[in-house]
């Protein structure tokens, strides 16, 4: 009770800023589900969920991937309030993604699923394979499992450009010819994201002192440890 | 080129006996363009529609209207294809469309298209033919018998529907232009409008959409014209006013809007396969042991079910067209 209490003061006490990107990110969930009750969700309703999904899950993922630069290089500290929170929202959008392709376009048919999906075309395997890594990253995310793991939580962590390299090839893989733009759209704002990792990029991107930086990224390592 | 009048090969009084005969026969009468007015339902799998008024076909393009009044409810003549399987929903089927030169999005065409005003219209038989000639979409509701036909449309991205169209068999087009016996090809041609295709002013495909069938295909009683859809001429959409139906192939060979048909000696090249050649082969067969490179084809999607159904060889009409492929490695001529 006591837990549950403390978890509730902590939620309110989150930030506009936080509950404006939060809700942001769920309206997604919140117009598919509007459509559904509505009886709108078009003429193929598991093409319509797999679109939104997809999508969402690609782009929160992006998102908490530019909390990291968007802190260290722009000095928008801020960001780093939300990067958990987006990153688990891509698993809540990849979460439905699978779900709506297993239950509602395969029915469940699991011998279809194995045989003709997943063994055989490369789209479905990069995608079940970045599901199956964001899976640690979501449930090691809460703060026990943070001082549980140490220095290694953040080794660990680290596979989300794993996740994103081939979420980007999976949306690729199935695309069109005439679509390619799309997942080549993504392929770039992903290299971006990730070229701005590499230190000796960022030194040079940053607009603040290098002691600026510095203490971003102790705010960085004390925050963390808190959330 | 000779513009054929349908008199010119049919004479008018057995044209005329024939609808006189449909008409005792209690088959629906009335024109395309009169579907509209007419009351009596469609009577089932090859039911008929006789030009009746060939004035109100005049009239209607003096003013550049389509061939039906909006406010007709579609109707079909069976609710169901020979396999058991309900026909797709009207709606369903005008607002889930892979139209490239509307949109790339499939429930983004049909308002896309709403703009497009095909008529007036003609269509170009040319090539290797011993009578090329030129026919008005009018003449061509007079001139072939429209019937239903009630087929499943399989799409390359694994969904499929049950469609109840309206048109009448490609053959009988061929026979009046006489093909000559070097014609081996049958290559067909969308309009080209990208003042009103959107889809076409960007550079997703080479434009205009071309498609092709070998001749035997293309003369196979299956093989039809489809100018309507429901008793309803076809919407923009769909590919109005004419557009090619080939069930046993997946739904990009069903060329839209076409307005040249041209016999060749050489198989032609095909939208589809110029633009991803390892993807899409000139035959496209529905075949559930080939795949796509990208995903399976093993089993598809029916529009408005959940789950999966198998998918069938040559989508279910094997016994039609297999002998068409005997001898050939279906693997390889994909």
């Amino acid at each position: 009770m006591k837990i549950l209490y403390a978890g509730a003061i902590t939620f309110l006490h989150r930030g506009g800023f936080w509950w404006s990107v939060t809700l942001a990110g769920l309206t997604p969930l919140l117009w598919l589900l509007w459509r559904a009750a509505s009886g709108g969700l078009g003429v193929d309703p598991v093409n319509t969920i797999n679109n939104v999904t997809g999508r969402a899950a690609l782009i929160t993922l992006f998102l908490s991937l530019s909390c990291t630069p968007l802190s260290a290089i722009f000095g928008f500290r801020r960001a780093l309030t939300v990067r958990k929170s987006l990153g688990l929202m891509a698993f809540l959008y990849a979460s439905l993604h699978l779900l709506n392709f297993v239950g509602l376009d395969y029915g469940l048919n699991l011998k279809l699923i194995v045989q003709d999906a997943l063994l055989n075309k490369p789209y479905i395997l990069a995608g079940g394979l970045a599901f199956l890594l964001l899976l640690p990253l979501a449930i090691t995310s809460t703060r026990g499992w943070m001082k549980r793991l140490g220095k290694r939580w953040k080794q660990l962590h680290r596979l989300v450009y794993v996740v994103g390299v081939l979420a980007v090839l999976h949306f690729f893989w199935q695309a069109k010819v005439a679509e390619r733009w799309e997942p080549m759209a993504y392929a770039v704002l992903l290299a971006l994201l990730l070229l701005v990792r590499i230190p000796q990029i960022r030194r040079k991107l940053s607009v603040r002192s290098p002691k600026a930086v510095n203490m971003a990224a102790r705010a960085d390592r004390t925050l963390q440890q808190f959330e | 080129m000779i513009k054929i009048l349908p008199s010119e090969i049919t004479p008018e009084h057995v044209y005329l006996n024939r609808r006189k005969f449909m008409a005792a026969a209690g088959a629906a009468v009335g024109s395309l363009a009169l579907a509209a007015c007419s009351t009596a339902p469609l009577t089932g799998r090859g039911a008929t529609i006789v030009e009746d008024k060939p004035s109100a076909a005049t009239v209607r393009r003096a003013q550049n209207l389509p061939p039906a009044l909006a406010h007709t409810e579609p109707t079909a003549g069976a609710d169901r294809d020979e396999l058991g399987d309900p026909l797709n929903k009207f709606e369903e089927i005008t607002n889930y469309n892979n139209f490239y030169e509307f949109s790339t999005n499939k429930e983004a065409v049909a308002v896309e298209a709403a703009k497009f005003n095909p008529y007036p219209w003609q269509v170009k038989v040319t090539g290797l033919v011993n009578n090329p000639f030129v026919i008005d979409i009018d003449d061509i509701y007079k001139r072939y018998t429209q019937e239903e036909r009630i087929y499943r449309l399989r799409c390359v991205e694994a969904w499929s529907m049950v469609i109840p169209w309206v048109g009448f068999p490609l053959a009988s087009l061929l026979k009046d232009a006489d093909p000559k016996s070097a014609a081996k090809y049958v290559k067909f041609v969308t309009v080209y409008r990208p003042e009103e295709m959107r889809g076409q002013r960007m550079n997703i495909l080479e434009w205009p959409y071309q498609e092709g069938l070998r001749i035997d295909e293309a003369m196979h009683p299956l093989t039809i014209l489809a100018t309507g859809m429901y008793g309803k001429p076809l919407t923009n959409q769909q590919g109005a006013p004419i557009r090619l139906v080939v069930p046993w192939k997946y739904g990009f060979k069903s060329i839209k809007s076409i307005v040249t048909i041209e016999l060749t000696e050489e198989m032609p090249a095909t939208t589809w396969s110029t633009a991803a050649p390892h993807e899409y082969g000139f035959y496209a067969n529905v075949n559930p042991t080939v795949d796509h490179p990208r995903w399976s084809q093993a089993s598809e999607r029916r529009i408005g079910e959940f789950g999966r159904r198998p998918t069938l060889m040559f989508n279910g009409y094997a016994e039609e067209v297999a002998h068409l492929y005997k001898g050939m490695d279906l693997r390889r001529s994909y």
